[in-house]
């Protein structure tokens, strides 16, 4: 079997799956359950200042949910840590000591005044925590109060704040980014500028979840009155990718360790987020939605993944799709795809017919000499993946790509040369 | 023969126990197994054409009025179909789930969940037409009827239904198994029917004995017919006569109008001749009522039964055996009461036709049931000798227009009638829409 262990930024723990600093994390009792089921690290629910927050005592999660109430997306409006600063520090020192392998991480959010920093940071450090997790994220509540994202999305303010962390601290310190910007690759540069060992991304998404569709209120609601939380879960995977790649390419970023952060909800998840480039993954919603106890297949899994790749450990596996990312301008605009539909496996359901039909290239047929059957018309088929995307079979509908011949949509030759936006004839700002 | 073999909680529970209906989280996670199909073959499928994955939609997005109200525009029946259709051999034999995982969408369940409550709460669908000042009558208030005096109504239609028995909806409320249709569905259903306005019903009115076909065709713009298959037909075969003998039809009605089933009589060794759903339903419900041993005996092979494999599967689960390729000869009496029945067995002959072996079996009864089958009662017809007819049924074209002018016919009475509630109801629908481009 693969070696599960990693090292993150010289912080070790016995596989990738840390808990992210969340309420799964908030005190011994969660966090020592985590560690017997076999989950790698935690990242212990954010501390910050005395005296503590207070919670509001209402909703303070919803979910999306499929029809059979599979959690899709979530949400929360749930605070850093409402106990005492003593009491969380007291917990993690007992903590570490009682699990020496387990990598724990101090999630810390403080005012942007370095005094602060000054005061808190070796109060912290002391406790024997492996680094820090500097939480510039969380886009509610917080964020009112000058600090969460309201940092996360100033650059400057990342900069600064993790500067002075570094000054206070001889651990790793991990920036973690907020979603909610423009650009993430720019807080991210700013992490690096100021002396980060590492990113963390991503933390929720600004949201809200709906409306009480009978009182015609935001839901959830506390007393009536609701407010945008974090969203996270499977939802937000993709955008949380989407983050991680754009800062592993970055050539101001690439050599900052990642720990991808968003819907890791199987090991299949996190095969993604390591292939482009995280070198550890977080979870927290898979727990608040199934329990501490799916460490066990998130491990297994991608141990058993690593063993089919002949990959020896995870860190084979970190980066390894990176190279294939690109932007849109460098796309082969020569490469020539085609659907191509299983007749064996279709079960005539006309799902790709109608959406190809309706919204697409009109390229499927609905019969064949009176017959319903589902073909592909090569000479309107443009390659865009819709009908394969909405197949209720898996591996009925495929792409295939023409390596030779005519493409009978556009009547032009095949050409296994490859040309880009950069040289097509139709860009006013093409090479020259 | 006896009564109370079983006490009345215990048959009240056999009966309920066939008579179920799924839960809304049962239902929002089958209606997800629905794939949406374009040109959906299960529609195809079903005689009156429901926009089925609509339907399924609309539970999906928690829009059960609008669920209803597809299917209801399509079939007024739809709450009596989601219980009584073949569903295996209809729409649900079309879903495209069958290639995958041969389990299809339960879509008659669905149909249920989506109507019971539409039903339950009496909430009305569908408004009167602008009054149109033409009357039309309709003889017999069954699916074919009921569906055909609804259409009539929404289109603006004045309609008289003409029943002969004291209550509505036919075979709905005479001849389905009490399992089938519990909670008073048939005449919940009717009410909700007629619920519209514009439909005047007198039940009591046997057309031929109470009011004449000439005379109705003459006091009104157009006639629908749709009086079933009255008469059941006879085994014509020595000591059919015996007590204990019955048409399975009859029994069935006697149990559905039963407030108490388990005071009815049950055999205790009961043999039911025939291969279609009366003799399914009526040897189901003899096992329910507490009978010790029920056979079914039919004259072919499985595959020609009228019953579907379902519901063969259903009898054969309930304790009932089905027994194949034999024939009654003779029935046997002692004191003028049945004590068995003889039967020959047959061979597949050749062109489809049967072959008596001359080999004989003999099968201890007390009760036999007769469902070999109904046919049209003369006495509706008495005085429309010029009305075509064939093999003993009303020959119609696909408007469902009869060879007399201003007369229309469907339902079983029809030749090639499906003896389904579901072709009746669009026997009525196609007529209704038949009969309103004669008015208009």
């Amino acid at each position: 079997m693969a070696d599960l262990t990693t090292d993150f930024s010289g912080i070790r723990s016995p596989n990738p799956f840390w808990l992210a600093s969340a309420p799964p994390t908030d005190k011994a009792y969660n966090i020592n359950r985590a560690f017997e089921a076999g989950w790698g690290g935690v990242s212990w629910k954010t501390l910050g200042e005395d005296p503590p927050i207070v919670n509001v005592n209402g909703p303070r999660y919803a979910a999306i949910h499929g029809p059979d109430r599979r959690v899709i997306g979530f949400n929360n409006i749930e605070l850093i840590t409402d106990r005492p600063l003593a009491v969380n520090l007291r917990e993690m020192r007992q903590v570490k000591r009682d699990w020496p392998d387990r990598a724990l991480v101090a999630s810390v959010m403080l005012p942007m005044n370095e005094a602060s920093w000054a005061r808190h940071i070796p109060m912290i450090a002391d406790t024997g925590a492996d680094g820090f997790e500097l939480n510039f994220g969380c886009p509610h509540g917080m964020s009112e109060r000058g600090m969460g994202s309201a940092v996360g999305q100033v650059p400057e303010y990342v900069q600064r704040a993790t500067e002075w962390c570094k000054k206070y601290a001889d651990v790793p310190v991990i920036v973690k980014l907020t979603p909610n910007v423009a650009n993430i690759v720019y807080p991210a540069q700013a992490a690096h500028k100021g002396g980060a060992d590492a990113v963390s991304l991503i933390n929720t998404v600004n949201s809200i979840m709906g409306v009480d569709r009978d009182r015609l209120t935001i839901y959830p609601a506390t007393g009536g009155m609701g407010t945008h939380g974090g969203y996270c879960g499977e939802a937000v995977k993709p955008i949380a990718l989407h983050m991680v790649a754009a800062i592993a390419r970055d050539p101001g970023t690439r050599d900052l360790p990642i720990s991808g952060i968003g819907g890791v909800t199987t090991w299949r998840d996190a095969v993604d987020f390591l292939a482009l480039g995280a070198a550890n993954v977080q979870v927290c919603t898979a727990a608040m939605v199934y329990g501490f106890k799916i460490i066990e297949d998130l491990a297994d899994g991608l141990s058993r993944f690593l063993d089919d790749k002949g990959m020896a450990s995870v860190q084979a596996l970190v980066g390894a799709a990176l190279p294939s990312v690109t932007e849109w301008k460098y796309l082969n605009l020569n490469h020539v795809d085609k659907a191509h539909i299983d007749q064996e496996k279709c079960i005539k359901c006309g799902r790709c017919h109608i959406v190809c039909e309706d919204t697409a290239h009109q390229a499927i047929t609905l019969s064949v000499n009176g017959e319903r059957r589902f073909e592909v018309k090569d000479e309107e088929c443009v390659g865009c993946n819709l009908c394969v995307s909405v197949c209720p079979i898996e591996g009925c509908i495929s792409m295939r790509p023409m390596t030779s011949g005519t493409d009978p949509r556009t009547g032009m030759a095949i050409r296994r040369q490859a040309a880009d936006w950069t040289v097509h004839p139709n860009n006013p700002l093409k090479d020259s | 023969m006896q009564s109370s073999r079983l006490d009345r909680r215990q048959v009240d529970d056999n009966f309920a126990a066939l008579d179920s209906s799924l839960s809304a989280s049962e239902a929002a996670i089958e209606a997800q197994r629905c794939y949406f199909c374009h040109d959906a073959p299960c529609v195809s499928a079903c005689p009156t054409g429901i926009d089925i994955p609509m339907f399924i939609q609309k539970i999906r997005s928690g829009n059960i009025i609008g669920s209803a109200h597809t299917i209801l525009e399509e079939n007024i029946m739809g709450g009596m179909c989601a219980r009584v259709c073949p569903t295996e051999i209809l729409c649900e034999q079309a879903c495209v789930r069958h290639d995958h995982e041969s389990k299809p969408v339960a879509i008659g369940a669905l149909q249920r969940f989506a109507t019971d409550p539409v039903l339950e709460g009496g909430i009305q669908l569908f408004k009167r037409g602008k009054p149109t000042g033409k009357r039309v009558a309709v003889v017999g208030a069954g699916p074919a009827g009921l569906s055909c005096a609804h259409r009539l109504a929404v289109l603006g239609h004045e309609v008289c239904v003409y029943e002969a028995r004291d209550k509505l909806a036919g075979l709905n409320e005479y001849g389905v198994a009490a399992y089938k249709a519990g909670d008073d569905i048939a005449q919940r259903e009717a009410q909700y029917i007629l619920a519209i306005g514009g439909i005047r019903v007198e039940t009591g009115a046997a057309v031929g004995v109470d009011t004449d076909l000439a005379d109705l065709r003459a006091r009104f713009d157009a006639v629908f017919l749709a009086v079933g298959l009255a008469s059941t037909r006879r085994l014509n075969i020595e000591g059919e006569e015996a007590e204990g003998v019955v048409d399975a039809v009859d029994y069935i009605a006697e149990l559905r109008q039963a407030a108490d089933k388990s005071a009815l009589p049950v055999g205790r060794r009961v043999v039911v001749i025939g291969g279609g759903m009366t003799a399914i339903d009526a040897a189901v419900q003899s096992k329910l009522l507490g009978a010790e041993e029920v056979s079914i005996v039919y004259r072919r092979g499985r595959a020609q039964m009228g019953a579907s494999e379902h519901e063969q599967a259903l009898a054969q689960t309930r304790g009932v055996s089905i027994r194949h390729w034999a024939s009654p000869r003779a029935i046997q009496s002692e004191n003028g009461r049945v004590s068995a029945v003889q039967f020959e067995v047959m061979a597949p002959g050749a062109g489809g036709g049967l072959n008596a072996t001359g080999e004989t079996y003999t099968m201890a009864a007390d009760v036999v049931f007769k469902a070999i089958g109904q046919c049209l009662a003369d006495a509706p017809l008495d005085g429309e000798q010029a009305l075509e007819r064939k093999n003993g049924k009303i020959v119609v074209d696909a408007e469902r227009r009869t060879s007399l002018p201003g007369l229309w016919a469907g339902g079983d009475c029809i030749l090639d009638g499906e003896d389904l509630t579901v072709s009746a109801v669009q026997d009525g629908k196609t007529a209704a829409a038949s009969i309103n481009r004669f008015l208009i």
